[in-house]
């Protein structure tokens, strides 16, 4: 990093995702909110407050969080259920899968805290399964913003989706990464640096990290594109197949098993129509040890440099 | 207080005759359904759906409309043949059931048939989503009331409990719960696989109002659910005492027919039961 460049500001996604929610709320007298005893971790006492009533809490009880967000949806409200993601989708994927996805109903899923967030509270905590099992379920969109704005519009334009979505943020603070003209769109890869020698592809927490490395990376005259796919589902197919051609090798970052997610989903798409080199990073098939979000970044690769090593390894050293 | 006079008592006696002779007509021909518990539960549904439910089959998706969610979605053959009856679409769309691309599938599809209001099939999924629209019902100062049926096996499931919390939380007298009490699940009696009684009591520890009712009798069915809520403040739950098979003599209270699916010669017999060979 350059000297003068200075540390960014960062940020907590939860703080921007509350703020539009009570934007929706003053706007649409539908909007309600459901949570499981986790006003607090999901950021919703500002919403709780002006809006008491349309403030439902559950308690720990996730299969009825879902089901009673179908309902409130077939009763004619607009519901965003807010829970840790661990529990949310784990305890209540069947409900995901058969009340909210075949069932069509209008429900607005958000995943709090989710990937390695929890630190030290260890895998029981960490939602690291959570792309994989909902990438599964048909009728069903997931988007992973990157930063505050995009956190903001995701929700707003998950707002005017007819039909059931599936929003994973953090709690691991990150710098802005989009300009402030940014313009989200729901199945819409944003390209965030031009590049031709390789394409990484992130989303998430991992957006920043992708940019770091591209950043270093140039120094070593090596030109990565970086984008962010913050939709999981449905992909922009077109501008990984852009990637794919124009690039010729491709490595995924993301806070996720390497199981299913986001390299999973990629891979599909290059595999059948533009088979190229990639390599896939995220959390191998194992169980986190105990340690910080830092220090589990580092022991996973999922850090610039981390990010760097896989390249080097990708362009055959360089 | 009784609710109707014995011409309607016969007039929904008639139309559950009608329901079950189409129901076993359809699962013949489809080799497929749940035969007993379409039979404990056609009662119940002709009741609501003749007599209680504000709907307006012509209009499925009327926003003021009363909610019934089948939980035990299982039952779908129960509920298609009662929809159709009611006029959400054809009669002759039961010919369809199971059949390669009908909307008509093994378990209820809300996208694709008229008047189903959720997706079920796994149990334990129609109690929190009745609890979520009554709360919506609530939000929204509607007067519109919320019917869940579930099976009394279908009680194993802890969703069903998580949601009978909340529902008296939220004192949400709007909803009510009938529980197709046939004491028979698909292996075996209820009570021998994992036991459910004191089950009123259950209930009324979970701070609902409970009312047990003989759940073949129009007149008891008509009058509880005419009578709701139960207490003001609190949700009601109907344990109907139902038998599993009802109506035709040797179905009825037999664990084996829980999937098993009538051959030609026992639909006719069972049709000739019913009181009459051909509906049109």
């Amino acid at each position: 990093m350059s000297e003068k460049e200075v540390t960014p500001k960062l940020y907590d996604c939860r703080d921007a995702f509350a703020a539009a929610l009570e934007t929706l709320g003053d706007r649409n007298p539908r909007v309600v909110v459901i949570v499981n005893d986790s006003i607090g971790s999901s950021k919703v006492g500002g919403f709780q407050k002006k809006h008491p009533e349309r403030l439902i809490n559950v308690g720990i009880a996730e299969q009825d969080l879902v089901g009673v967000a179908a309902g409130l949806a077939n009763g004619g409200m607009l519901p965003f259920a807010c829970s840790a993601s661990c529990f949310l989708t784990g305890r209540a994927l069947e409900q995901i899968k058969v009340d909210l996805a075949y069932s069509n109903a209008n429900v607005k899923l958000v995943g709090m805290s989710s990937g390695l967030a929890y630190g030290e509270m260890g895998p029981t905590h960490h939602s690291i399964e959570d792309l994989a099992w909902t990438r599964a379920i048909a009728n069903l969109t997931v988007i992973v913003p990157a930063d505050p704005l995009e956190t903001s519009q995701a929700i707003l334009a998950a707002a005017e989706v007819n039909g059931p979505v599936f929003i994973r943020l953090s709690r691991f603070p990150v710098p802005e990464v989009h300009a402030k003209d940014y313009v989200f769109e729901i199945g819409k890869a944003a390209r965030l640096r031009d590049g031709n020698d390789l394409t990484l592809i992130a989303n998430g927490t991992m957006v920043t990290v992708a940019l770091q490395a591209a950043e270093k990376l140039s120094l070593d005259g090596v030109q990565a594109r970086v984008m962010n796919i913050s939709t999981l589902k449905p992909l922009d197919t077109v501008a990984i197949l852009a990637a794919a051609r124009e690039t010729g090798r491709i490595i995924t970052i993301e806070e996720a098993t390497i199981y299913g997610g986001l390299g999973g989903a990629v891979a599909e798409v290059t595999a059948q129509h533009c088979p190229v080199p990639m390599r896939i990073l995220g959390i191998p098939g194992e169980f986190a040890p105990t340690g910080s979000v830092e220090f589990l970044f580092e022991h996973f690769g999922l850090t610039p440099d981390g990010v760097i090593r896989a390249v080097k390894e990708l362009l055959g050293g360089i | 207080m009784e609710y109707a006079s014995p011409s309607f008592i016969e007039y929904l006696s008639a139309q559950a005759k009608t329901i079950r002779r189409h129901n076993l007509r359809m699962l013949t021909r489809a080799h497929l359904g749940h035969t007993g518990g379409d039979l404990s539960v056609t009662d119940i549904l002709a009741v609501l759906y003749f007599a209680v439910l504000n709907v307006k089959p012509e209009q499925p998706a009327w926003s003021e409309r009363d909610r019934l969610i089948l939980s035990k979605g299982h039952c779908a053959g129960a509920l298609y043949t009662t929809l159709a009856l009611r006029g959400f679409f054809p009669i002759g769309d039961l010919e369809s059931f199971a059949r390669p691309l009908s909307a008509l599938n093994g378990h209820p599809n809300r996208t694709k048939v008229p008047g189903v209001e959720t997706n079920t099939g796994p149990l334990g999924h129609g109690l929190p989503v009745g609890v979520g629209a009554a709360l919506a019902a609530r939000l929204q100062k509607a007067s519109w009331r919320v019917y869940v049926i579930t099976g009394d096996g279908e009680l194993q499931e802890g969703s069903n409990w998580e949601a009978g919390m909340c529902a008296a939380h939220y004192r949400l007298d709007n909803l009510t719960l009938i529980v197709d009490r046939n004491g028979l699940q698909l292996g075996n009696t209820t009570e021998a696989t994992n036991h459910l009684e004191p089950l009123a009591e259950k209930w009324r520890a979970f701070g609902w109002s409970v009312c047990e009712v003989d759940g073949h009798d129009y007149q008891q069915l008509l009058n509880t659910f005419k009578a709701m809520p139960i207490e003001p403040g609190k949700p009601n739950c109907v344990i109907a005492h139902t038998h599993k098979g009802q109506g035709v003599s040797f179905i009825r209270d037999q664990v084996g027919w829980h999937h098993r699916v009538p051959t030609e010669t026992e639909l006719a017999q069972a049709l000739q039961e019913l009181g009459e060979a051909a509906d049109v």
